[in-house]
C-alpha cells in the first residue's frame, strides 16, 4: 500500500468571531490558490436601522474558512449592488474577482423576513444561482449558511456543510475533579448549546441519522451507561446499563438500532446490536479479545469495529446480521476507531504513524492509506456529511482542541476553544430545513 | 502465600468484621506489621543446634500497615507486577473473611490512542485483579468493575512518568 506524503502550503488567517463564540477558527493550512470572490453587503428594508444579522458577513466567513476562497475587502469594491440588474461585470473583472455574491433582506412581518441572494460568474457574465428564502430572527443564521452551501456547491461541485452541526465533549477543572459537558454547536462554533453536564466522565457522542438525537456514554454513579437524548426536548432514555462496560454507541442508518460495546461481568468486550425500542440485543462478536468502536457502513450491511484479536488493535468488519469477521487494515501496528465516509468510499481511523497517533483515511477501493493529521495524539475522526472534510481532536499543550481537514489533506482548520479540554467531535448529518 | 501471611490476613479480616468504615481504604492494623516483621527468619529453636538458617534482611516500611489499593501496569500490559500479587492476595483475604465487604475495581489506561479502545485496556487490567481476587476466595457478588479508560488520569502531564501513573487499577471499598 502507498502512503502519500503531504506537501503543504501553510497559510495562517485568524478570524475574530463574536465574543460569545467558544470556538475560534483558524485556517492553519489552505489550498495553494484561493479563488478571489466578492460578497457584497446585503441591502436591507425593514423597521429597524440594521438587519438582524449581517448575512453577507456569515456567507463570506463560511466561504473564506473553506480554504478555497478569498473574499475581497469591502473597501476595495468599486460598486455595491443589491440587485442583479445593477451588477457591472467590468468593475469586478478589473479587480480580478471571479464570482460576485449580492443579496437583500426584506422585513415582511414583525418576526418575518425574506432573504434573497444571487451568485454571478464574472467571466461568463451570468447568474449561476439565485434564491429567495423566508426567515425569522431565529432561523436567519441557518438561512445564511444555507445560502453559503448553495454557493459553495455551485462553485466547487461539492455539497456545502456550513448548515450543519458538531457535537463534542469538554472537560473543565472543577474542585478536585472535572466538569464534563456535552455540547452541540454550529459547525463554525457559533450557537453553543449544552446538552448535558456531569462531574463523571461523558464519552462517545453519536448523532442519529435525522440529527434529532444524540447517543452517548455517561459514567454517572461510577458505572457506564448508554443514553439516547432528544435534543429539542432534552429528554433522555437509558438504553443500556448492564454489568461491566456499556460503551461506544453508533446509530444504524435507519436510526432504529445502536451498535454498542458490552463487556459483561467478565469484561470480554464484544460488539452487540441493540434495538432502541425493544431493547433486544444481538451479539455479533464472541472473541475474547477487545472488540469495540463499532460503526455501521452507510448501506447498513456491515459493522466496522476495532479488535486486538491479532495482538494490537486493527479494524475488522462483520455483516450487520452476524457472520465471520474480516480484517480490513494491515498497514501499521495500531489502527482503531473506524468511521466510514457517508458515501461509503473511505474509512477514517486512528493510526499509529511511527509513534504518533494520527488520523488516517483508507480508500476502500484503491486500498491506499493517507495520513491526514500531523499531531502526536490525534483521535476521534468524524466525517462531514459531504464526505469531503473530517473533524478530529488534537492537542494544543495539555488541552484537546478540534481540527478539520479536507479528505485530501490539503486544507486544515483549527477550532481553538475558549478554555478547557475539548474532545470527541462528531459531525452531524445534513440538517433538515 | 506463606503461612504467616494467611494468619495476618485472617487476623486482619477478623478485625475488620463489624467495622462500619465508609472509607475506601480499610483501617490499617498495627498487628499487621508486627507479625510481618517476625516472619523473616528460618532458624530452628533447638538450643545449641549447630546449624543456623541464613536469615534474610527485613526492610522497614512505615506504610506496611496500610494495604495499598492502587496497582500500576506496564505499557500495553494487563499483567499484575510481581510485587503487587501479595497485596492483591491480602485484599482477597479481607473479602473472603467478610462477605459484607464490596469492592469496585476501577481500571485506567494512559491517554495514548483511541478512547473507547482504552476503555477496553482499563477493563482488561480490572479483570486481572478481579480474577486474582476470585481465585483467592472473594465472591463474584463482592466485586464490580468499571473502566474509565483515559478519562480520569491521575497525572495530567504527558511524560512517560505521567503515563505510568495513569495505567492503573484502583480498588475501592464501597461499603
Amino acid at each position: 500500500m502507498l502512503k502519500k506524503a503531504l506537501s503543504t502550503v501553510v497559510i495562517i488567517i485568524s478570524f475574530a468571531g463574536p465574543a460569545w463564540a467558544e470556538l475560534d477558527i483558524t485556517i492553519t493550512q489552505g489550498a495553494g490558490k484561493r479563488t478571489p470572490i466578492a460578497v457584497v453587503p446585503f441591502g436591507w428594508t425593514g423597521t429597524t436601522a440594521d438587519m438582524p444579522l449581517d448575512i453577507a458577513e456569515v456567507i463570506g466567513n463560511d466561504l473564506s474558512r473553506s480554504g478555497r476562497f478569498a473574499p475581497i475587502g469591502e473597501d476595495d469594491m468599486l460598486q455595491k449592488p443589491t440587485d442583479g440588474t445593477d451588477v457591472d461585470f467590468d468593475d469586478w473583472s478589473i479587480l480580478g474577482v471571479e464570482a460576485v455574491i449580492i443579496g437583500r433582506v426584506t422585513q415582511t412581518g414583525e418576526n418575518a423576513y425574506s432573504v434573497q441572494f444571487q451568485l454571478f460568474d464574472v467571466f461568463g457574465r451570468d447568474q449561476l444561482v439565485g434564491y429567495r428564502m423566508p426567515a425569522s430572527r431565529g432561523t436567519m443564521r441557518r438561512v445564511a449558511h444555507r445560502a453559503a452551501d448553495m454557493i459553495y456547491e455551485k462553485l466547487t461541485g461539492i455539497k456545502g456543510v456550513f448548515d450543519t452541526k458538531v457535537a463534542y465533549v469538554t472537560a473543565q477543572p472543577r474542585g478536585n475533579g472535572r466538569l464534563y459537558s456535552l455540547i452541540v454547536s454550529d459547525q463554525d462554533g457559533e450557537n453553543e448549546f449544552k446538552i448535558m453536564e456531569s462531574t463523571d466522565p461523558i464519552m462517545s457522542p453519536a448523532w442519529s441519522p435525522d440529527s434529532r438525537r444524540l447517543a452517548y456514554v455517561s459514567f454517572e454513579g461510577n458505572k457506564s451507561s448508554i443514553f439516547v437524548q432528544t435534543l429539542r426536548t432534552g429528554s433522555r432514555i437509558q438504553v443500556s446499563s448492564k454489568a461491566g462496560i456499556n460503551g461506544a454507541p453508533a446509530f444504524s442508518p435507519d436510526g432504529r438500532k445502536l451498535v454498542v460495546t458490552l463487556g459483561g461481568v467478565d469484561g470480554n468486550l464484544d460488539i452487540h446490536v441493540l434495538d432502541i425500542n425493544s431493547r433486544q440485543s444481538q451479539r455479533l462478536t464472541t472473541h475474547r479479545a477487545i472488540d469495540t468502536e463499532g460503526s455501521w457502513s452507510p448501506d447498513g450491511r456491515y459493522i466496522y469495529f476495532t479488535s486486538d484479536r491479532s495482538g494490537g488493535p486493527q479494524i475488522y468488519r462483520v455483516a450487520a446480521d452476524g457472520g465471520t469477521p474480516e480484517r480490513i487494515t494491515f498497514e501499521g501496528s495500531y489502527n482503531a476507531r473506524p468511521r466510514l465516509s457517508p458515501d461509503g468510499a473511505k474509512l477514517a481511523m486512528v493510526h499509529n504513524d511511527r509513534g504518533n497517533y494520527r488520523i488516517a483515511v483508507l480508500d476502500l477501493e484503491r486500498k491506499d492509506l493517507l495520513v491526514l493529521s500531523v499531531g502526536n495524539q490525534d483521535e476521534s475522526p468524524s466525517f462531514a456529511p459531504n464526505s469531503d472534510t473530517l473533524i478530529y481532536a488534537t492537542r494544543q499543550g495539555r488541552n484537546g482542541v478540534l481540527e478539520t481537514v479536507s479528505a485530501d489533506g490539503l486544507i486544515r482548520q483549527r477550532l481553538a476553544s475558549g478554555g478547557g479540554d475539548v474532545r470527541e467531535p462528531v459531525w452531524s448529518p445534513f440538517q433538515r430545513f | 502465600m506463606s503461612q504467616h501471611k494467611l494468619i495476618v490476613a485472617s487476623l486482619l479480616a477478623a478485625l475488620l468484621i463489624g467495622c462500619s468504615s465508609s472509607r475506601s481504604i480499610p483501617d490499617p492494623e498495627p498487628t499487621d506489621s508486627a507479625v510481618e516483621s517476625s516472619g523473616g527468619g528460618s532458624a530452628t529453636d533447638a538450643y545449641g543446634s549447630d546449624t543456623m538458617g541464613g536469615g534474610e534482611p527485613i526492610d522497614y516500611d512505615p506504610t506496611a500497615g496500610e494495604l495499598a489499593n492502587i496497582f500500576y501496569f506496564d505499557f500495553d500490559s494487563a499483567e499484575l507486577r510481581p510485587e503487587d500479587t501479595d497485596i492483591v492476595a491480602r485484599h482477597a483475604m479481607q473479602l473472603a473473611g467478610n462477605s459484607n465487604l464490596r469492592v469496585r475495581l476501577e481500571g485506567h489506561a494512559d491517554e495514548r490512542g483511541s478512547r473507547e479502545y482504552n476503555i477496553g485496556l482499563g477493563e482488561r487490567r480490572s479483570q486481572t485483579v478481579r480474577r486474582m481476587l476470585l481465585i483467592q476466595g472473594a465472591a463474584t457478588s463482592q466485586i464490580s468493575t468499571v473502566s474509565f479508560g483515559e478519562e480520569r488520569p491521575a497525572a495530567m502531564g504527558d511524560s512517560e512518568d505521567d503515563y505510568a501513573q495513569n495505567r492503573r487499577v484502583e480498588i475501592k471499598y464501597t461499603n
